[in-house]
């Protein structure tokens, strides 16, 4: 008993000091950029880059697109599967799981060769075109994850007797989705929104083979050429990450609250 | 023409039919339960009857009008189900609010409607309460209201107390049947208790698999059941075989005893076997129990329930319970005791299946 606790315990120590000795090192460096003394200088220097700002609004922008068409796509999806096609959930999970199992270097050359400026559907031809491109490879990397979380929320209420309840008061199908089943997968949506969010404003290989300005090309962009700004980077990058993930955990807790007794 | 009218309504998943060229007809402002053990199809008559499910042949008709092709949502039919299904993200009064909303009403005419609705569940003060913040009974409560606010033609109602335990089950019963009474509301209740459909019912119909067995008042279903299905399901009969002797005198012989019958088995031929039954309040030991009808075995277990006290007594092959009063001076049966049980050859009921 004694001993195993000790050997848990021991995990955990061990665990910890893997994942935060790095990053405790990064951050102490990242306040090193003044000679002699600790300071905020290499943040600053990040923050006053117009390029960060230009790039890190771009990602931005994209991530709410991909949350906002994502969750359009993923919700009724989800929600039809629930209610009309249980056989299908098998094969729609695995759809879904299927980007985390083909590398996206894979997925952008196949878009393109798909896509490029020659074919029927030349989306990068423009920039315009290459942005919804863009999205929707975005769409594609988050679907495991919205699909997962959004599921999840559904689990909790009887997607199939409320469906009924509405139906039978008079309800017709937007009604349904919107007033009815929408806000009680709220908690979901979020915590796949959020998710989405820290994966694109992180992501590279689609953003720099498609040659758009994203964040993800600006971080490696920096990391080659400068000293300091890299580790605030990195430090700003999990934070950002951190701060989706408690987003995260507020809303489930809060979720959970509002669900209502069996 | 009655209120609601199903005709030959036949359904089939698969290759597997479920429900078998049911009819019924429903007057306005009756209550109907459906009765019958899981399984027997009860859920998708009332299924069908919402538009939840089509029905493989046949027709239902409200009003006089054919609602068998109609989408539930073109019905105006009111639904309460078994888990309650109210929407956890609205308040009490806007989920009774809800079917009103959607009909397009007026802002003013939704909240007299929905007060009215409160007050008649006596709920006026939790209107701004969500789901999650009361009670089972509550909910269920609410999720009547909800049913009820749009004025449907017709109330369904699955099991809508089984998930409520035994006493709120018991009050909630008789404020349905209330609530229906002054409402004047067409009325189908779903249930696999006994006691309940006998209790709150105009009429009730028995169903074994798929089909109906017998439709009747309770009294009807209690005292006259027809199918030794309906004799067993309902109350707990005594289901006695017994070998005629004399078909025209009425005598029949259970065990080594002869008794005769009231009823008429003149059709039937000597020797043959035929099931007779018997209520358990129907016979007393008592010396003074009136009763032109005697059956003499040895006791197999006298239980006391409270109330009443439950003997078995071994007649033949048969076992036969009965029910006596409890009272301070009962002196209780003892195992392998041998009586004698009193009743009146009225009482028993011969079982034509
Ligand atoms: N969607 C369906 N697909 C296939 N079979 C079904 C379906 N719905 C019901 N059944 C079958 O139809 C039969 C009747 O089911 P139903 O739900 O109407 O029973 P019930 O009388 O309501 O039972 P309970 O008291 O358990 O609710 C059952 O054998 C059931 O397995
Ligand atoms: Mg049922």
């Amino acid at each position: 008993m004694k001993m195993s606790k000790f050997f848990a315990w021991l995990a955990i120590a061990v665990g910890v000091t893997y994942f935060f000795v790095p990053l405790l090192g990064t951050f102490e460096f990242s306040l090193r950029m003044r000679r002699g003394e600790y300071s905020l200088d290499a943040y600053g220097s990040v923050f006053s880059d117009v390029q960060f700002q230009q790039t890190f609004g771009f990602s931005m922008l994209m991530a709410l697109f991909t949350i906002a068409f994502g969750m359009l796509l993923v919700v009724p999806t989800a929600y039809w599967v629930r209610l009309r096609l249980p056989q299908m959930r098998p094969f729609v999970e695995f759809v879904t799981l299927m980007p985390l199992v083909i590398p996206a270097i894979v997925i952008v050359f196949g878009y393109l060769r798909l896509y490029n400026s020659s074919s029927y559907i030349p989306f990068t031809g423009s920039t315009f075109g290459t942005n919804i491109l863009l999205v929707m490879s975005y769409i594609t990397l988050s679907l495991p994850y919205m699909y997962r979380s959004v599921d999840t929320a559904m689990r909790t209420i009887d997607v199939r007797t409320l469906t009924e309840a509405a139906e039978i008061l008079g309800a017709k199908w937007p009604t349904i989705l919107f007033k009815c089943i929408f806000p009680n997968v709220m908690s979901g949506v979020l915590s796949g929104a959020f998710i989405t969010f820290a994966i694109v404003i992180g992501e590279f290989t689609m953003a720099a083979l498609l040659n758009r300005p994203a964040f993800g090309p600006y971080l490696q962009l920096v990391g080659a050429n400068k000293a300091y700004e890299p580790s605030a980077l990195a430090i700003i990058a999990f934070a950002i990450t951190w701060l989706s993930m408690g987003l995260i955990q507020l809303v489930s807790r809060f979720g959970k609250l509002t669900q209502s007794r069996p | 023409m009655p209120f609601l009218a199903l005709a030959n309504i036949k359904k089939s998943f698969g290759q597997t039919q479920v429900v078998h060229d049911f009819n019924m007809a429903i007057e306005k402002g009756e209550f109907i339960s459906f009765l019958g053990p899981s399984g027997c199809g009860k859920t998708t008559i009332l299924r069908m009857i919402a538009g939840f499910e089509q029905p493989s042949g046949g027709t239902i008709h409200i009003n006089g009008k054919d609602q068998t092709r109609l989408k539930p949502n073109q019905r105006n039919i009111g639904m309460v189900f078994q888990a309650y299904a109210l929407f956890p993200n609205m308040t009490v009064f806007d989920n009774v609010a809800f079917g009103l909303k959607v009909a397009g009403q007026p802002k003013a005419e939704i909240e007299t409607r929905v007060k009215e609705m409160l007050k008649l569940i006596h709920l006026e003060h939790l209107a701004d309460r969500y789901p999650y913040q009361m009670s089972g009974g509550q909910q269920q409560r609410v999720a009547l209201a909800r049913a009820l606010a749009p004025k449907p033609q017709v109330l369904l109602l699955d099991e809508p107390l089984s998930a409520l335990d035994a006493k709120i089950r018991v009050s909630l019963r008789e404020e349905i049947r209330q609530i229906q009474r002054q409402l004047g509301i067409t009325t189908v209740f779903v249930t696999h208790d006994q006691e309940e459909a006998l209790s709150i019912s105009d009429r009730i119909v028995v169903m074994n698999a798929g089909r109906a067995d017998q439709i009747g008042t309770p009294s009807d279903i209690y005292n006259r059941p027809t199918t030794r299905f309906v004799a067993s399901f309902v109350g707990t009969l005594n289901i006695i075989e017994a070998t005629i002797v004399d078909p025209a005198a009425g005598t029949v012989m259970i065990g080594d005893q002869t008794i005769a019958l009231r009823e008429s088995i003149a059709d039937k031929t000597g020797g043959e076997t035929i099931s007779l039954a018997l209520r358990p309040e129907a016979g007393s030991l008592s010396e003074s129990a009136k009763g032109d009808t005697a059956l003499t075995g040895k006791v197999v277990s006298a239980n006391f329930l409270g109330s009443v006290v439950r003997t078995r007594i071994a007649v033949g092959k048969n076992t036969v319970s009965f029910d006596m009063f409890n009272s301070p001076d009962l002196v209780m049966p003892a195992p392998d005791e041998v009586v004698t049980l009193r009743f009146s050859a009225g009482d028993l009921l011969v079982i034509r299946d």
